[in-house]
C-alpha cells in the first residue's frame, strides 16, 4: 500500500448517501460526538486498504447503527432486532468468497440477540462482529443496556443501575473468549487518540481476517453516547476512562489469526444428473411383483396392527405397505405418532388399496393384527362384520368376543422364539397376514427383506426369511 | 422415477431438494422434526447446508439471509416454533423474500400436545406477525402432495418474492406413502437484481424500514396489489363429486382425506354430498365457494381441526348465501368419517 | 495555503462536537464563534502548527468533515 499523503473520507463509504431520506444524503444522522461515526470511519478506511468494498456485505440489525446501509458500500442486509448473527451465519454460507460484517450495539448483541451471538460465535461463523458498547439503548432514547453500568441513571433505571434487581453489567468479550472457536476477540475503545489507533489496529485485524475467511472475529468497542449520556461529547471520553475501563477492560483477549485455517466451503450440487446421482436415484429400483387372485374380501384392505412398544409393530405395518406398493396397490401408512406413542403401546394403520385412500387411520378395519391382549380387545370392537382377526396366540390367552368376525390364533412371539430370536416377530406376522390374505408370495417379502434390514448381515436376513416362512406355513397348515 | 414409500415430511424433504433449495436451518419439535432429520441427511451429500439452529427465532432469521443471499431456502415446524417464527416472517414479506416454510401442525395452545390439528390455520393464513402481509399458503392432503407443492411453494415464493408455507398436519407429516419423485429443476430463477449475492457482488440492500410515512405507505400499496394478483392468479382446489352434490363438506388436509371417504360413504346412502377442498388457503376460493348456491348446493358443512377458523373464510366467501355449519374435532381427535355422516344426518336431516 | 500538513475542515458537515479540538495536541484547531448553515459552532484550523498527527481525522465521527493533508502532499494528487 503506498504510503497515504491525505486522510480523506475513505473509500468504503458510499459518495452519496443513496438509501437515506430527505435532502441531506452527503452527512450521518449520528448525534454530534457519537462514537458510531469514528467506528465506521475506521472500517470503511480498512475496506478500502484492504481493497475488500466489492467483496463486503454488512448487516446492521436495530438500534442507532441500523442504517448503516446508508454510508457503506457493500451489499446490505437490514435485520431484526439482535439477529444479525443469525442472519450473517447464512449469509457468510451463501456468500462463501465475501466477507461478512456484523455491526450491533449493546441491547442488540448482549440482551435481545444473546444467544444468536453466542451460538454464532460457537459455531466459528465467518463473520466480522463489531460490537459498540455505550452501555445504553441509544436509538429508543437512553434505556439500561446490559452493559450499563451499576449505579448509572437512564430511562428505565432513573434510581441507577440497580444490581440486586438489575444485574451488574456484561463483559461480552470476555464471554465470547471462553468458546473455543472464534478467531480473533479484542475490547478497544474510542475515548482518546492513542485507543482509536488500537481501535483501528483491532479493526483490521478483524477485516483482514475475514477477508481471509479465518471464521469468527468480534472486537467490542467502548463509544461514546453524548445524547444518552446527557453530557457533552468532551466529558464523555472522561466518562470512558474513568467509569467504563475499570469495568470493560481493554485489550486482545485472543489472537489465533496466524493459526486459523480459512473456512471452505464447497459449492453446492444443483445439476439435476448429478443431484440424482448423489441421491441414488438414477435407477428405478421398483419391482413391479405380479398379482395372484386375491379373494374379493381381502382386494381391499384397512388393518390395524397393535401391540406393546418393541414388538415391531411400526415396522410390521412398514413392511406390509412396502410390499403392498411393489404390488401396485395404493397404500398408507399411519402410526400412532401422538399422545400414546410414550405410552408403552403402539398401534398403527395400514390401507391397501387400489381406489385412492382417504381417511389414513384404520377406524373400522377389514383385518387388525394384534400383538397382544389389550391390542385385540380394543382393536377387535372397531372391526367391520366379517373381517379377520390375527391375533398372538402366545400372548393372549383368550378368546375373542366376536364371533362375526374370522379369528386366527398364531402363535406369533412364539415362532419367533423357536427361531431364536423373538425379535423376529413383526416378521413373523407379515408371514400369517399373506397367507391369509392370499395377497403377497412369501418369496417376494423375503426378496424385499434386504431392502428392509438395510446394512444388517446375510445371517440376520436368513433369520427373518425363516420368520416370514415360519407364519406364513402356520397360517396355511392351521386353517 | 420409482415410486418410495415415505414419510410426508420426508417427502417434504425432497420437493425442497427437487426444487434446488440450497440450505435448510430448523429446530426439532414433534411433529416436524423428520423434515429437519430429512435434510440433515441429504442435503450435505449435495454439498448443500444444514443448520440446526439455536432456536426457531434464529432459524427463520437464516432462511432471511440465505433468501436475501439469492438461495432458495426452507425451514419447518410446528405451532410454538412457527408462533417464534412470525417476527422474521414479517420481515421476509416486508422485505419481499422467497423462502418456504413447512408447518406441521399440532394440538395448542401453549404447549397442547404432539396429536394432530389445524388451529395454525389464523397465524399462518392471517399473516400472523406485525404489518400488512400475507402468506402465500398451499395444504397438501397427501406424501405425495408434501412433495409436490413443497417443490411448487418455491416456485410461488420466487414468483412473488413471498413466503410460502405448506400448511399440514400431524397426520400428513407422519403418514407414509407412495411418493414418486419429481426431476430435479433445471433452472432457478436469477436474483441478481435485489440479492446480495454473485461475483462481483450485487450491492443491493435488503430492507424492510423506510422513514419516510409515504414511502412506507407506498410500499405497503405495492405488497397489497402484489396480493391482488396472487389472490386473481394463484387460487387452487380440488372437488370430489359436487357436480350434483346438495351437501358441501369443505375442509383442507388430512380431513379432506376423511371427508371423501364420508362423500363415499354419503353417496352409498343415497345422499347427494359433495366435497370442495381449498388447496389455497391464501389465496382463498372465494370464488368458488361463493358460487355453490348457483351450482345447486344447499347446505354446507365446514369440517376443521381447530373450532372456527377455516370456517370464518367459508362463511366470508358464502356471504350468508347458504346455510353454513361447523363440525370441528381438536386436542389430536381426527373425526372418523362415520362420525361426520352422522353429523350431517342430525344438521340436515338426511 | 501552499504548506503541508494542515487540516481541511468542511464547516457545513461539522456537528461541533469539539472531538477533534480534544485529539489535538498541538492546540491548532478551536470551536468557531460562528454558525454553520445547521447552526452548529463549527470547527476551524486557527493557523500554523499542525504537525499531520491525523489525530483529528480518526477523532472526528463524521466522514467528510475533515481531510488532513500530510507532509507529502501535492495539490491535485490523492495517495
Amino acid at each position: 500500500m503506498e504510503k497515504k499523503t491525505v486522510l480523506r473520507k475513505p473509500a468504503g463509504f458510499l459518495d452519496v448517501y443513496k438509501h437515506k431520506p430527505g435532502a441531506e444524503k452527503d452527512r450521518t444522522h449520528y448525534c454530534p460526538g457519537c462514537g458510531h461515526g469514528i467506528l465506521h470511519k475506521l472500517i470503511a478506511e480498512a475496506m478500502e486498504d484492504l481493497e475488500i468494498i466489492d467483496d463486503t456485505i454488512i448487516i446492521s440489525p436495530v438500534g442507532c447503527s441500523v442504517f448503516a446501509y446508508y454510508y457503506f458500500d457493500g451489499g446490505h442486509f437490514q435485520v431484526p432486532h439482535g439477529r444479525a448473527p443469525a442472519v450473517g451465519t447464512a449469509v457468510s454460507r451463501a456468500n462463501p468468497d465475501k466477507i461478512v460484517i456484523s455491526y450491533q450495539g449493546d441491547g442488540d448483541l448482549a440482551a435481545i440477540g444473546g444467544n444468536n451471538i453466542l451460538q454464532a460465535a460457537n459455531r466459528g461463523e465467518s463473520i466480522a462482529v463489531f460490537f459498540v458498547n455505550n452501555a445504553i439503548y441509544g436509538m429508543t432514547g437512553g434505556q439500561m443496556a446490559p452493559t450499563t453500568l451499576e449505579g448509572q441513571v437512564t430511562t428505565t433505571t432513573p434510581y441507577g443501575r440497580n444490581p440486586a434487581t438489575d444485574g451488574l453489567p456484561l463483559r461480552m468479550a470476555e464471554i465470547i473468549n471462553q468458546l473455543e472457536a472464534p478467531t480473533f476477540v479484542a475490547r478497544v475503545s474510542l475515548h482518546n487518540p492513542a485507543n482509536i489507533r488500537k481501535t483501528r489496529a483491532a479493526v483490521r485485524q478483524a477485516l483482514q481476517n475475514a477477508k481471509e475467511h479465518k471464521g469468527f472475529q468480534f472486537v467490542e468497542v467502548l463509544s461514546m453516547c453524548p445524547s444518552g449520556w446527557k453530557q457533552t461529547p468532551v466529558n464523555c471520553l472522561k466518562w470512558i476512562e474513568e467509569k467504563m475501563l475499570p469495568i470493560f477492560p481493554l485489550g486482545t483477549l485472543r489472537d489465533r489469526s496466524a493459526e486459523a485455517t480459512p473456512v471452505v466451503r464447497p459449492e453446492p450440487v444443483l445439476e439435476p444428473g448429478k443431484v440424482l446421482e448423489k441421491l441414488g436415484l438414477t435407477e428405478d429400483k421398483s419391482r413391479g411383483f405380479a398379482r395372484g387372485t386375491v379373494a374379493e374380501e381381502y382386494s381391499e384392505m384397512s388393518i390395524r396392527i397393535a401391540g406393546f412398544g418393541g414388538q415391531g409393530i411400526m415396522s410390521t405395518g412398514q413392511i406390509l405397505a412396502q410390499v403392498a406398493m411393489e404390488y401396485g396397490y395404493n397404500v398408507s401408512w399411519l402410526p400412532s405418532y401422538g399422545p400414546e406413542m410414550r405410552g408403552g403401546t403402539a398401534n398403527c394403520s395400514v390401507n391397501i388399496q387400489d381406489d385412492t385412500i382417504g381417511g389414513a387411520e384404520a377406524v373400522s378395519p377389514n383385518m387388525v393384527i394384534a400383538m397382544n391382549r389389550p391390542s385385540m380387545e380394543k382393536f377387535e370392537k372397531t372391526m367391520v362384520e366379517g373381517g379377520s382377526l390375527i391375533y398372538n396366540s402366545t400372548l393372549v390367552e383368550i378368546s375373542p368376543s366376536r364371533t362375526d368376525i374370522k379369528a386366527f390364533p398364531v402363535p406369533i412371539t412364539g415362532l419367533a422364539n423357536e427361531l431364536g430370536d423373538i425379535r423376529v416377530q413383526s416378521v413373523v406376522g407379515v408371514g400369517a397376514y399373506a397367507a391369509v390374505t392370499g395377497m403377497f408370495r412369501p418369496e417376494d417379502i423375503i426378496e424385499m427383506l434386504p431392502q428392509f434390514f438395510k446394512g444388517k448381515n446375510k445371517s440376520i436376513i436368513d433369520l427373518n426369511a425363516s420368520a416370514v416362512r415360519a407364519g406364513y406355513d402356520y397360517v396355511k397348515n392351521n386353517f | 422415477m420409482a415410486r418410495t414409500l415415505m414419510k410426508g415430511n420426508h417427502a417434504a424433504v425432497y420437493g425442497a431438494v427437487m426444487a434446488g433449495c440450497t440450505a435448510y436451518y430448523g429446530y426439532p419439535i414433534t411433529p416436524a422434526s423428520e423434515i429437519a432429520e430429512g435434510a440433515a441427511e441429504i442435503f450435505p451429500k449435495l454439498n448443500r447446508t444444514f443448520l440446526q439452529a439455536e432456536s426457531e427465532i434464529a432459524a427463520i432469521n437464516m432462511v432471511y439471509g440465505a433468501a436475501g443471499s439469492g438461495r432458495r431456502v426452507m425451514t419447518a415446524s410446528s405451532g410454538p416454533g412457527i408462533s417464534l417464527k412470525m417476527e422474521g416472517l414479517s420481515y421476509c414479506a416486508g422485505s419481499a423474500l422467497p423462502c418456504v416454510v413447512v408447518d406441521v401442525m399440532r394440538g395448542g395452545p401453549g404447549l397442547g400436545n404432539i396429536g394432530p390439528e389445524q388451529s395454525d390455520y389464523n397465524q399462518v393464513v392471517k399473516g400472523g406477525g406485525h404489518g400488512n402481509y400475507r402468506n402465500l399458503v398451499l395444504a397438501p392432503n397427501s406424501c405425495q402432495e408434501m412433495c409436490d407443492f413443497t417443490m411448487l411453494a418455491f416456485d410461488l415464493a420466487d414468483r412473488y418474492r413471498n413466503p410460502v408455507f405448506v400448511l399440514t398436519d400431524g397426520v400428513i407429516g407422519q403418514m407414509m406413502e407412495a411418493v414418486e419423485l419429481p426431476k430435479p429443476v433445471t433452472h432457478i430463477p436469477d436474483r441478481s437484481e435485489w440479492a446480495v449475492c454473485g461475483t462481483p457482488l450485487n450491492k443491493n440492500l435488503i430492507n424492510s424500514i423506510y422513514l419516510d410515512l409515504d414511502d412506507l405507505e407506498r410500499w405497503n400499496m405495492a405488497l397489497d396489489a402484489k396480493y391482488r394478483s396472487v389472490k386473481e392468479n394463484e387460487v387452487r382446489y380440488e372437488e370430489y363429486l359436487m357436480d350434483d352434490a346438495k351437501i358441501a363438506v369443505v375442509g383442507y388436509g388430512c380431513v379432506s382425506r376423511v371427508l371423501r371417504s364420508t362423500v363415499e360413504m354419503a353417496r352409498a346412502r343415497g345422499i347427494k354430498v359433495g366435497l370442495f377442498r381449498p388447496i389455497t388457503l391464501f389465496p382463498f376460493p372465494e370464488k368458488q365457494i361463493r358460487a355453490f348456491a348457483d351450482r345447486g348446493v344447499e347446505k354446507v358443512l365446514t369440517v376443521e381441526l381447530s373450532t372456527g377458523q377455516l370456517v370464518d373464510d367459508v362463511n366470508l366467501s358464502l356471504q350468508g348465501t347458504l346455510k353454513s355449519d361447523l363440525y370441528y374435532r381438536v386436542g389430536g381427535n381426527v373425526p372418523s368419517a362415520l362420525e361426520i355422516l352422522n353429523r350431517i344426518s342430525e344438521l340436515y336431516g338426511v | 495555503m501552499s504548506h503541508y500538513p494542515r487540516p481541511g475542515i468542511n464547516p457545513d458537515y461539522c456537528k461541533g462536537c469539539g472531538l477533534c479540538v480534544a485529539s489535538c495536541p498541538k492546540k491548532v484547531l478551536a470551536i468557531s464563534e460562528k454558525l454553520n448553515s445547521k447552526g452548529y459552532h463549527y470547527c476551524e484550523y486557527t493557523g500554523d502548527g499542525c504537525i499531520g498527527c491525523g489525530n483529528c481525522f480518526y477523532s472526528c465521527p463524521e466522514p467528510a468533515a475533515i481531510t488532513v493533508y500530510l507532509k507529502d502532499h501535492q495539490p491535485g494528487k490523492e495517495a
